[in-house]
């Protein structure tokens, strides 16, 4: 019987391949429930959200289908007015909309470049070696656990210009003369965000950090240490370097989520027009004013940006994530 | 270029003991090597001398200068490190030049050093790569190359030979010995597990055994002369024999060990021990017989050449006169002349 197969290898061959379409149509059957999930939970709504942005659909009339085509002009539409001026309508020549671009792209920015220094440091602490390390890399994941609406209430509470915490401290370390409305000033509205986000995100981001920093071999810091380099110089030419994969994936996933801020500044700063991002905009337009066409094309913009920020910012950085190329 | 003297040293973790009061002498442009298995200590001890790790109590000096407090990279030291250690972001360049950036040398002496040190270890060709793209072997000498570089006292080398393949492994064994053939005057400590790299490297090996010197010599010293029953277990391949019981109380002692090339197969009359063949391993120059001769583990006896005899013949055999080597139930040697047999 070998001296068959052997003497066939035509046929054995046949036989790989199909032991591997096997493997493929297993693989494939394994996979098919998450695709089923992923098609209902993210490609549906993403196409039907993409689809009403080209109509004029409204609240009442989503289900019953009686919106018309629109095509562009939710996006951007001109009609010549009689005295030959024209007048521009649509998302993109919306002056709210261009506000919550900017005001979503400056948090993002601050809110992102913040977390990434402090979370560096806490991580480079938390890396070295102490006694209750344990506890204290507990402890710190706690603002990151409570929910973001509670969070938001309590800091809600501790920047209230009457009975706030904060003011009082600053009032008697004697930083500031009277109190300040934290939340509802427009130049201290951003700050405020700022802060609370920065203070719940920051522990995420240390333990991204953590987790490339322990990837680290020990032996690196070591010979450092016997060739006497500088600890400074250790830290920017070899732990930085090293570290990089990791920061930029931990920068990526933050990106990604300050570009949808969403919760904490409706819960913080509900009426404030200097913190209003794409996402609150976009919400008021759907659920509020139940303007499905231009909320949608908020909603597709919204997605675009974050879209071209991701790819940008993977081609800049060269961002490895399939993890093949830190070997 | 340095004499490195332990006076009592120890080191503790917390409650555990890691090593127990060890009094050491290494000579100026000595190769020693520290062997023991696994856990004896002998990393913690090469990295007690390094530095990296703090002296818990005792003295440490190199070349008379009580050196306990000094920073690492101010006791003149090179470390080859088992993992190589190398900066992946960094050339071979680089990485050779990296610790030596600091030291306010001027780039045509950087250069000059390292193209030294490379020409050295043949791997001028591999500066401008990336650790990544070379392997494992050049790897390990872009490791030494870098220690090389700075121009130690004092070379140390943590099992520096452990991930590399068998046939690699021979290789880099040479060109280490080679390296201390070159650089005479520096002192090199080399950690192994492995008693052939200590017996083919060493000028002196220090057996180490849970935290403590076991014994210190040059290779043939512990070869022909272990004092003790581990030191003779652990030194030379295969494994000596060990005879207990009736076999060593004929000797007068608790235990005899003799090794297997020092037992001679004789015509029947002639024998001390007589056995049956149980196995037999043929190494082509050499040839292992297993011989059961009732002390529990069989004998194993070295021939030269081909296997001839098959498994399942009685031998008879004799050891060589002055070969056998008796200790007492504690594992020390029994000095006493064997008495006439």
């Amino acid at each position: 019987m070998t001296t068959t197969i052997s003497a066939n290898p035509e046929r054995s061959r046949g036989r790989e391949t199909s032991l591997q379409s096997q493997r493929a149509r297993a693989a494939f059957w394994f996979l098919a429930p998450m695709l089923v999930m992923l098609f209902f939970v993210a490609a549906w709504p993403l196409f039907r959200s993409i689809m009403f942005s080209f109509t004029d659909a409204e609240a009442n009339d989503i289900f019953t289908g009686g919106s018309e085509w629109v095509g562009f002009d939710n996006y951007l539409s001109w009609r010549v007015r009689d005295d030959g001026s024209i007048r521009w309508r649509g998302v993109l020549a919306d002056a709210d909309w261009w506000n919550a671009v900017w005001n979503t792209i400056r948090f993002a920015f601050m809110s992102v470049a913040l977390e990434t220094v402090l979370g560096l440091l806490v991580a480079l602490v938390l890396n070295a070696e102490f006694k209750g390390r344990g506890l204290v890399r507990a402890a710190i994941l706690i603002p990151w656990a409570i929910p973001t609406i509670v969070s938001a209430r309590m800091w809600g509470w501790m920047l209230n210009d009457q009975f706030g915490i904060i003011n009082d401290m600053l009032l008697t370390v004697g930083f500031i003369d009277s109190p300040i409305a934290w939340t509802a000033r427009a130049d201290t509205a951003m700050i405020a965000v700022l802060m609370v986000d920065v203070w719940k995100t920051t522990p995420f981001m240390a333990l991204l950090i953590l987790a490339g920093l322990q990837m680290i071999p020990r032996d690196m810091y070591e010979s450092a240490k016997i060739d006497g380099i500088h600890p400074m110089k250790v830290f920017f030419r070899v732990t930085l370097p090293l570290l990089k994969p990791a920061l930029m994936v931990a920068v990526i996933f933050r990106v990604l989520d300050a570009l949808r801020i969403f919760d904490l500044i409706y819960v913080l700063t509900p009426q404030s027009e200097a913190t209003v991002t794409m996402s609150i905009l976009s919400y008021r337009e759907l659920q509020q004013f139940g303007d499905y066409g231009e909320g949608s094309a908020q909603s597709t913009l919204l997605f675009l940006i974050i879209a071209l920020f991701v790819l940008l910012y993977i081609w800049l950085g060269r961002v490895d994530l399939s993890g093949e190329r830190s070997k | 270029m340095a004499n490195i003297q332990l006076r009592n040293v120890t080191k503790t973790y917390g409650a555990v003991n890691v090593i127990k009061g060890i009094d050491l002498e290494i000579k100026r442009g000595e190769f020693m090597v520290f062997v023991g298995p696994s856990g004896c200590g002998k990393s913690t001890l090469l990295r007690l001398i390094s530095g990296l790790e703090s002296i818990t109590t005792g003295d440490l000096y190199f070349d008379g200068e009580r050196v306990n407090n000094v920073i690492p990279s101010k006791r003149g030291i090179a470390m080859v490190f088992q993992s190589y250690a190398l900066y992946p972001h960094m050339t071979v360049y680089d990485n050779m030049a990296f610790g030596m950036k600091l030291g306010g040398s001027s780039k045509a002496d950087m250069e000059a050093r390292v193209r030294r040190a490379a020409g050295m270890l043949q791997i001028d060709h591999l500066l401008d790569r990336l650790p990544r793209q070379l392997s494992g072997g050049q790897r390990q000498r872009v490791a030494i190359g870098r220690a090389i570089v700075r121009d130690p006292r004092v070379f140390l080398f943590d099992e520096p030979l452990s991930n590399l393949d068998a046939a690699l492994r021979v290789q880099t064994r040479l060109e280490i010995a080679k390296l201390h053939h070159d650089m005479r005057d520096v002192t090199m400590i080399y950690v192994t597990h492995d008693q052939v790299e200590a017996m083919t490297l060493a000028d002196r090996i220090c057996v180490l055994r849970d935290g403590k010197v076991e014994q210190v010599g040059t290779p043939t010293e512990l070869y022909d002369r272990p004092n003790s029953v581990f030191v003779a277990g652990f030194i030379g391949s295969p494994k000596m024999n060990f005879l207990e019981g009736n076999f060593a109380e004929a000797h007068g002692c608790a235990t005899l060990g003799i090794r297997s090339e020092h037992i001679d197969i004789v015509p029947e009359g002639q024998e001390m021990w007589q056995g049956r063949v149980v196995h037999t391993e043929d190494l082509g120059s050499d040839n292992y017989l297993f011989v059961d001769v009732g002390s529990g583990e069989p004998l194993i006896v070295r021939q030269p050449g081909k296997a001839t005899i098959p498994e399942g013949t009685v031998v008879s055999l004799l050891p060589r006169p002055g070969m056998l080597h008796r200790f007492d139930a504690a594992g020390r040697p029994v000095q006493m002349p064997i008495a006439a047999q």
